[in-house]
């Protein structure tokens, strides 16, 4: 097996049951694994609700025990869901801005030149976590050496080593936005928190807290997904030469390309709702209160809608995939990853011969019934200059 | 050449000529409001919804099964919905008319 290979674990209990089962945190999950499932409740928030009272549970592993600023607009529900999500949406298609493109392309130079010069380095750190940070500066539309604290902080802002989550850990990059939101409010500029402290919903101005709920999803939501979509990449080019080569000759497969590479690394595996009446799903009970996941990884590899699904097909030209969601909730920071990936891809083409992968550690996630590889914990990796 | 037009829902009228690539590129191309292309035309977002023309809809053609697993979910749905990034603008009846879902 190569090593940008990322095997499907759902397909047997996806073409069995349809479902799967996870016990987090003693708050049952029952994992939605088909495509047509998972579109259906995803589809369906009145049955599958996101903002619910406890807040943190729609995240697995559940977050209620470390969290209790409600992420906006990630767990509001319909109608209210909508005037945040108005308010917040034309500020994150910024990516298609000329001008954005323009400073994320240095930084994409960047991180490749100093691969190039280092010839060998460890990509989850010192690219990925890098051009992550980096980027989010434009998203968030303040001064690029901003990064270098949020790099600082390592790739387990949320996470340590033994165990999924950690609330101290997490107390770092809450502490830290309370006290950006205060200075935003002393001094007002033209970043996303000055924008949001201005900013009405439904002829209310947004309270701090909730100027909170948007910057830890923006944080949260756009860290390990990208980390993961950029590190996977450069595993599967490294792989296949040819693939590199054959984007080279034919720019023109680049969006098929692209979306290709996010079906398969699917960097998020799963998003839960919680039910709130007693229904079914794939013809199990599901019980009101009980939670249900839709497992946008499984769902992208379904075979009923994917040819060839566990194979990278770079021109594959109809891809509906859901590793962005689906419905009401789906990414809103998917045109900033879609950018950098557009990026990424076109500067490997132009400066980058080939990459040699040397060592790697995988980061396999523990499902219960389920283990899953999303990513690599640390991969060694040779650049060589065009 | 196929010349199109396409009708916002604030009642816009945006009349776009093109030669190749996908309706919704042309649409993009021409600023249509509510048609975004999101994941660029692999029939991922349905952001690029439209309802043809009632007169058109025999020579534009149904859409394929994917494609109407994708409507399904869709606000707006109609009998007439296609996702426009499934449509070439060279097999296009010339002076196509098609409604904005968005
Ligand atoms: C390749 C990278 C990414 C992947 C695969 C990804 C995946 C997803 C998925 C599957 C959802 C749906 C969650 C649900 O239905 O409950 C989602 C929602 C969201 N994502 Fe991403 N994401 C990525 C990058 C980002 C980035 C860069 C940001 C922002 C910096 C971001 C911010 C959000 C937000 C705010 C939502 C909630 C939207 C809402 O509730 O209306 N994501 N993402
Ligand atoms: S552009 Fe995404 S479905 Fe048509």
């Amino acid at each position: 097996m190569k090593r940008s290979t990322f095997p499907d674990p759902f397909k047997k209990a996806r073409e069995n049951k349809g479902l799967g089962k996870m016990n987090d945190q003693n708050d049952p999950v029952k994992m939605v694994l088909g495509h047509k499932d998972v579109r259906r409740c995803a589809h369906n928030w009145k049955t599958f609700q996101s903002g619910g009272e406890e807040v943190g549970r729609i995240v697995v592993p559940s977050e209620v025990h470390i969290r209790d600023t409600r992420q906006i607009p990630f767990e509001v529900d319909p109608p209210e869901h909508k005037s945040y999500r108005d308010l917040v949406e034309p500020w994150f298609k910024r990516p298609l801005e000329r001008d954005y493109q323009i400073k994320l392309t240095d930084i994409v130079n960047g991180v490749i030149d100093e691969a190039l010069e280092k010839g060998k380095l460890e990509v989850v750190e010192e690219f990925s976590l890098k051009l992550q940070s980096r980027a989010l500066t434009l998203l968030l539309n303040i001064p690029y050496e901003e990064s270098d604290l949020w790099i600082s902080w390592g790739t387990h802002v949320f996470r340590s080593e033994d165990t999924a989550l950690d609330g101290d850990k997490a107390n770092i990059l809450y502490d830290y936005i309370d006290a950006e939101i205060d200075k935003a409010i002393a001094n007002p500029s033209e970043d996303l928190y000055s924008m949001l402290l201005a900013s009405e919903v439904n002829g209310k101005k947004l309270t701090k807290e909730e100027v909170k709920g948007v910057l830890i999803l923006t944080f949260a939501g756009g860290r390990d997904t990208v980390i993961n979509a950029v590190t996977n990449s450069i595993a599967y080019f490294a792989d296949y030469p040819q693939s590199l080569q054959r984007l080279r000759e034919e720019p023109e497969i680049l969006n098929t390309a692209i979306e290709e590479l996010i079906r398969y690394f699917s960097p998020l595996t799963q998003m839960g709702r919680v039910v709130t009446e007693d229904t079914q799903v794939c013809e199990h009970a599901v019980k009101s209160q009980s939670r249900i996941s839709m497992c946008w990884a499984s769902a992208n590899r379904d075979e009923r809608v994917f040819e060839n699904a566990n194979e990278v097909v770079l021109d594959r030209k109809i891809n509906p995939h859901l590793a962005f969601g689906f419905g009401t909730h789906n990414c809103l920071g998917a045109t900033h990853a879609r950018q950098i990936m557009k990026i990424l891809l076109t500067v490997l083409t132009q400066k980058v011969a080939s990459m040699e992968i040397i060592d790697c550690k995988e980061n396999i996630e523990d499902l219960d019934e389920f283990e899953r590889k999303v990513g690599f914990d640390s991969i060694q990796v040779k650049f060589n200059k065009l | 050449m196929a010349k199109i037009t396409f009708i916002t829902s604030n009642n816009e009228t945006i009349i776009a000529e093109g030669t190749s690539g996908s309706v919704m590129e042309l649409a993009v191309k021409n600023k249509v409001k509510g048609i975004d292309g999101d994941c660029g035309g692999v029939c991922s977002c349905a952001t690029c919804h439209v309802h043809v023309n009632e007169e058109f809809w025999s020579a534009v053609g149904k859409p394929s099964e994917l494609e109407s697993d994708m409507l399904e979910f869709d606000d707006n749905v109609s009998e007439y919905s296609r996702l426009s990034c499934q449509l070439k603008v060279e097999e296009v009846p010339d002076g196509l008319i098609l409604k904005v879902a968005k």
